[in-house]
């Protein structure tokens, strides 16, 4: 249980950081952390401590068996997530081209 | 029936290669053979979304399934087109082929057309994908995919407030998108399997007492976020306005509609299973955005702006409608649903035509415009009407299909807000029609042109089919909204409607 809260620690850590920091590269990390505490939550569902590989084998028992789907799932989650950071990224940086900062309470043109 | 099957998958390949081909090529050809290419793959997920249609009409089943790969269905992806689904991707696909037509003038004025095109097919392919897939995980790619294209398609034109604009969306949306991942993983940890009907089985035999609604939370705070309901809403009015007008009309037309509405109807009718408690919500958020919106939009003075502000209100009223989870009150809310978006997308694209011929956004600048632009004022005037719920328009029709479902179920108070609301909306679109088209011409304005001539066609069709939406409630046409609306009344009923038809 104890494995969990510590993801759910880690997802409130990067939650702080999209909401309360005022640069934005810090802001990215925020959100990057936020999909990682996420993944790892995902992978835990299925993971069996002292478990084996999902392979097919007469002898083994099913019941201690990782389940390989969620890490599948992951893999795609973290990929999605790799596209999302990269045009973040490149957004930041067209943004400190345009206004000169990376603070966001100097980026308000907009009145939201 | 199984050739019938295999025209699904085409909804996701065309866009998807169509995608991959303008990018290929786009450098090298002229400008008009990436135009065509559009536009001929967007015509023919036209023709098929009605095909698709017509086949789920004449069939003997109410749904069709595709396997993907072949493999057997709860355990392999399988993509599935019912009454819904159906009428969906015949708004999304509408929406979209009038905006590539709309498109090949309007994206002169920006430098790279063809990758403005590759992005809008991925959006394309993200929204049709999510439409019809019957895997929760899939829906989850699909809308990742949709909402990756948004975000590059708002910051398109570069400028300070469109990259400020579409960080804010980036990064909101991405949030929204956690949310969303979080409560999947919930579902399979509970379920142990990611098949839509196959978790909405497993659920009603192994209540789930206080996961269902934590995850019901978890994904209307995502999808709601993805429909800009009212306290999620702060992205909208910043990412629409700023993205060119032919996206602004997707963005707002389909977009928020299947990202948002769609993907939280089917998961809270369909999976988790619509209760009194869910439905209150539901109702609450929709009346809240429907009046939060309007008056917010009273105020503004940026044509897009208040146009954005107008979806946010819009969208209130398709979600009282389904909130009501009465028959007349889905209804009310799936002809809402097409008809917003239409006549949205029309407003949309008639912005886009004054800013092409002025250059500005701005109502207190121009003034007198229907006298040059004919075509663009008309056609305003037809979409004013049919979103402020004016008689004879497609609009009056759902709303009042609404408003009657509101009073049909007691909720008296709902019905009173939103014949406010669109007494408000009405006002509000005066206020357009005065300042923007009638009026004296302006001397800056003495020499403009109406809109190129594919521009005037995408318009005017549009309007037409505002004119004659209402029509879509006579007997010939009905099953288009009766079909999905059943799709959502059975519930949990869908696992064994899908798991039935499959299983053959």
């Amino acid at each position: 249980m104890s494995i969990y809260l510590l993801c759910l620690a880690l997802f409130c850590v990067g939650l702080y950081g999209v909401l309360r920091k005022r640069n934005l590269v810090k802001i990215i990390i925020g959100l990057a952390i936020i999909e990682y505490s996420v993944n790892l939550f995902f992978v835990l569902l299925g993971y069996r401590f002292r478990g084996r590989a999902p392979i097919d084998a007469q002898t083994q028992d099913i019941l201690n068996m990782v389940d390989p789907l969620p890490q599948a799932l992951v893999l795609t989650s973290i990929v999605i997530g790799l596209g999302v950071t990269a045009l973040i990224i490149s957004l930041a940086i067209r943004i400190y081209e345009k206004y000169g900062t990376f603070d966001v309470t100097r980026i308000k043109r907009l009145k939201g | 029936m199984n050739n019938a099957n295999n025209i699904i998958p085409l909804f996701v390949i065309i866009p998807l290669l169509g995608a991959f081909l303008i990018s290929l090529i786009g450098k090298f050809v002229k400008r008009i053979w990436v135009d065509i290419l559009s536009g001929v793959s967007c015509f023919l997920l036209l023709s098929l979304s009605i095909f698709g249609l017509n086949i789920l009409r004449n069939s003997a089943s109410p749904v069709l399934v595709y396997k993907v790969g072949g493999w057997a269905v709860p355990f392999g992806i399988c993509m599935v087109l019912d009454g819904l689904s159906g009428l969906m991707l015949l708004t999304v696909n509408i929406v979209a082929f009038f905006v590539s037509v709309y498109s090949i003038n309007y994206m002169e004025k920006y430098t790279d057309k063809p990758k403005f095109y590759t992005l809008f097919m991925l959006m394309l392919t993200g929204m049709n994908g999510l439409v019809i897939t019957g895997d929760l995980f899939n829906l989850f790619v699909f809308l990742e995919i949709a909402s990756i294209a948004s975000y590059a398609l708002v910051a398109f034109g570069t400028e300070a407030e469109e990259l400020e604009a579409s960080f804010k969306y980036a990064i909101m949306g991405s949030v929204a998108s956690s949310f969303i991942f979080v409560g999947i993983a919930f579902l399979y940890g509970f379920t142990s399997t990611l098949n839509m009907a196959d978790i909405a089985r497993v659920l009603s035999t192994k209540p789930g007492l206080w996961l269902t609604p934590f995850v019901a939370v978890l994904f209307l705070m995502g999808f709601g976020l993805k429909a800009a309901l009212v306290p999620f809403h702060a992205w909208l009015p910043d990412a629409h306005p700023s993205a060119p007008a032919s996206i602004s009309a997707m963005l707002s037309g389909v977009l928020i509609k299947t990202l948002g509405i769609y993907a939280l109807v089917r998961v809270f009718f369909n999976i988790i299973g619509m209760t009194g408690a869910y439905s209150s919500v539901l109702m609450f958020l929709g009346a809240i955005s429907m009046l939060v919106g309007v008056i917010l939009a009273l105020s503004q003075w940026d044509l897009k702006r208040l146009l954005a502000y107008h979806s946010i209100s819009q969208v209130g009223y398709i979600i009282l409608g389904f909130g009501l989870a009465t028959p007349l009150g889905i209804l009310g809310g799936l002809f809402h649903l097409f008809n917003h978006s239409i006549f949205k997308s029309l407003l949309f694209l008639n912005s886009g035509a004054i800013d092409y011929a002025t250059g500005t956004r701005n109502l207190q600048e121009m003034s007198g415009l229907g006298k040059k632009m004919p075509v663009t004022a008309n056609t305003n005037l037809i979409a004013s009407m049919s979103i402020a719920g004016i008689p004879p328009f497609n609009g009056f029709f759902s709303k009042l299909i609404i408003i009657l479902a509101c009073i049909e179920k007691g909720h008296i108070g709902y019905a009173l807000a939103a014949v406010i609301g669109s007494i408000l909306t009405l006002a509000s679109f005066m206020k357009v029609q005065k300042y923007a088209f009638l009026g004296e011409l302006k001397e800056k304005y003495r020499n403009i042109k109406e809109a190129p001539s594919m521009m005037k066609f995408a318009m005017i069709v549009l309007a037409v089919i505002c004119v004659l939406g209402g029509l879509m409630l006579l007997p010939g046409l009905k099953f288009l909204l009766i079909n999905a609306m059943d799709v959502l009344l059975q519930g949990r009923g869908y696992a064994d409607t899908v798991l039935g038809i499959a299983a053959k």
